[in-house]
């Protein structure tokens, strides 16, 4: 068991595949020399080479194409977009070409590759830099979305994507890389499509994702401190393939439930998640289901104006308890 | 072979011929045969729409069918192609039975991918066609990944990734031919420039006259733009090209000149064509030419019109085969999406 920040278990996770099995081979911008713009990939190249660990032009459509040539024919390419933002000028491979060429195709063509992005706000980057991208990516049958909020779980979570036999998507949080959590010895793989209950509670369920995570959990126990309420918080971890289940089951039990979401809040991930939940728990509910989420603004870059827009421990304690008393 | 190019019409198209002898004759029979053999699959592609047994759009190659049937004869097994929407012609010419793109077309469940692709995304991974692309430019930069994927596993095969002129417009081409060329891949880009983006002339939307080739020096290439109606032509420009990518020297960029008969698509008739513009390419027919030329060169006639029944009776076989095939199962709308072979995306 060791202590590792975010960050490092972004290069263990790669650097346990890439040992594991030849076909690994890592891609993107910076990634190589420089060890990535956020150093979450500083190691690789001096472990394995220079054939296997390649520096990109920043030539985003060439990233992900060449990721998913290379997919289809028999690497395991995990491809780095330095900025999630910027899939959006390669989305094309995202909506059009990764989810669609195996059905297209009638089952011969195969993806399996992982695209690392480094997402979400916190930083003081402004509105291009910034922006949570887990709906940009669900939306598309065919595509895995995964987004881990803690060290143990990049390592395992990235193993899991890339054994995955689907392209996923992997989203890093930027303002979680200088986290740290303890990680144990040895390989560590996880399952893709498994919810975690980080805290148990009777009175609510808290739904999070990333950064909202930690930030959930610090909310939870000012809920209970200061107010009383005990909620339930789940890391949702995996978006597609997604563990309804472990939600529902929460719900069923507190008969209320909160996301905390990052990104603006028409479409965010948690309209789908509170649509399940009023499709099939509607009668388990003594309380209407409530999104805390970014307001439907671009992000902007002050400090003092970012921290009011990203849901913020207080405005998560705020909202609950609000809504629990109503 | 460099020629000046004006994109607008003949002048363009180099009046040099490759008759080297080193093509052979089995070779050349395979080319005569591969480009009758698509003339003959595509129209009757076009006439199964006309009766409306070929629902949705189609993007015919006829008048093309030199480059697709160069290209392949050129290529060795377990090579790879990436096509176009435009791609009935270079799957056809990998060797994929006709019945199966025919089937494709008609949505039966004899089709390439029993009718879950259609005609834009024809795949044959067994055949070396890794798929069809509909998003312009998309398959530039796959392309270059199948073929990053040779280098690395020190595998053999070379990827031909094919493409019209409009493409040569949109970010995707750029980008991949600067990958291409960094990282010495073994790819071949191959530019169809029949004169027209779609409904306008490329000449109208480019900066210069050449689309692909007048790009080849910003990226450290050779500007190769060749006759893409003579077949022979075809096949030894891609021979050097695929000889080239296989002794490790990288890519290359090579610019077909090349005419379409019919409009982009099945709704568009063509009309913004100049009148005698289609006449004067059909003087040039790619299958005409190749003919004569094999008259010339002594080829006995009774084997070129044996090759010629042969393709119309396995065009005809297919085509009534497709008539009695049945359209897919229902079951099927629900598989493929994910690699455990449905669509569960939560529990």
């Amino acid at each position: 068991m060791a202590e590792l920040t975010y960050r490092d278990a972004v290069a263990r996770g790669i650097a346990q595949e890439m040992a594991r099995d030849e076909d690994v081979v890592f891609l993107g911008e910076d990634i190589a020399k420089a060890g990535g713009v956020f150093k979450a990939t500083v190691g690789l190249l001096e472990q394995f080479g220079p054939l296997r660990v390649r520096d990109t032009p920043i030539s985003e459509q060439a990233i992900l194409g060449a990721a998913m040539g290379a997919a289809m024919t028999g690497l395991k390419p995990i491809a780095e977009i330095m900025f999630a933002d910027f899939l959006a000028v390669c989305y094309d491979y995202i909506a059009n070409e990764f989810p669609k060429s195996r059905y297209m195709t009638n089952g011969q063509a195969k993806c399996p590759l992982v695209v690392r992005v480094g997402s979400g706000g916190g930083a003081r980057f402004g509105a291009q830099h910034s922006q949570s991208v887990e709906n940009w990516c669900m939306q598309y049958p065919g595509l895995k979305v995964v987004a881990p909020s803690s060290p143990v779980d990049v390592i395992g979570l990235l193993a899991a994507s890339v054994r995955d036999p689907d392209p996923v998507i992997f989203v890093e949080h930027k303002s979680l890389y200088a986290t740290k959590g303890e990680v144990p010895d040895g390989e560590i793989v996880d399952k893709l499509g498994v919810a975690r209950v980080l805290r148990t509670g009777s009175d609510c369920t808290i739904l999070a994702l990333g950064l909202m995570v930690p930030r959930s959990l610090a909310a939870a126990e000012k809920l209970a401190a200061e107010h009383g309420v005990q909620a339930e918080v789940i890391d949702v971890r995996s978006l597609v393939p997604l563990d309804a289940q472990t939600i529902l089951s929460s719900v069923a039990k507190t008969n209320r439930v909160f996301t905390v979401e990052e990104n603006p809040r028409v479409l965010g991930w948690g309209a789908e998640i509170m649509s399940i939940v009023a499709d099939e728990a509607f009668y388990d509910l003594d309380g209407p289901p409530v999104r805390i989420t970014t307001p439907h603004i671009p992000l902007p870059a002050s400090d003092i104006l970012e921290d009011l827009a990203i849901p913020s421990v207080a405005r998560i304690t705020e909202s609950v308890r609000r809504s629990l008393s109503a | 072979m460099v020629v000046k190019a004006s994109p607008r019409g003949l002048a363009a198209v180099p009046t040099e011929t490759v008759r080297e002898d080193d093509i052979g004759e089995a070779k050349r029979l395979e080319l005569y045969r591969l480009q009758v053999l698509i003339r003959d699959a595509e129209q009757r592609a076009y006439d199964l729409f006309l009766q409306n047994l070929v629902k949705g759009t189609s993007h015919l190659s006829l008048g093309q069918e030199a480059v697709a049937a160069g290209c392949a004869a050129a290529m060795q097994p377990g090579d790879l192609s990436f096509c176009t929407y435009r791609g009935h012609a270079h799957t056809l010419a990998r060797g994929v039975p006709v019945e199966k793109v025919l089937g494709e077309l008609m949505g039966r469940d004899n089709g390439l991918m029993r009718g879950k692709g259609g005609s834009m995304h024809l795949t044959s991974v067994e055949h070396g066609v890794m798929g069809s692309y509909a998003i312009i430019g998309a398959h530039l930069p796959i392309a270059c990944g199948a073929a990053w994927r040779a280098q690395y596993k020190k595998q053999s095969d070379v990827t031909t990734c094919f493409f019209g002129d409009g493409t040569t417009n949109i970010g995707a081409f750029h980008e991949a031919l600067n990958f291409a060329v960094i990282w010495k891949l073994p790819v071949v880009f191959v530019c169809e420039n029949n004169l027209y983006m779609e409904y306008t002339p490329i000449a109208d939307v480019t900066a210069v006259p050449s689309p692909a080739g007048d790009r080849a020096a910003a990226y450290g290439l050779p500007k190769i733009v060749i006759d893409g109606n003579d077949a022979d032509v075809v096949f030894t420009t891609m021979r050097a090209a695929y000889d080239k990518a296989r002794r490790g020297e990288g890519p290359s960029l090579i610019e077909c000149l090349t005419y379409r008969y019919s409009g982009h698509s099945r709704a568009d008739p063509a009309k913004y064509r100049p009148a005698g513009e289609l006449e004067r390419w059909k003087q040039r027919d790619p299958i005409k030419l190749y003919r004569r030329r094999l008259d010339e060169m002594g080829f006995d006639a009774g084997k070129l019109d044996a090759i010629d029944a042969d393709v119309r009776r396995i065009v005809d076989e297919a085509t009534e085969a497709c008539k009695k095939a049945p359209p897919p199962s229902t079951d099927l709308l629900y598989t493929d999406v994910y690699a455990d072979g449905g669509s569960t995306w939560r529990n």
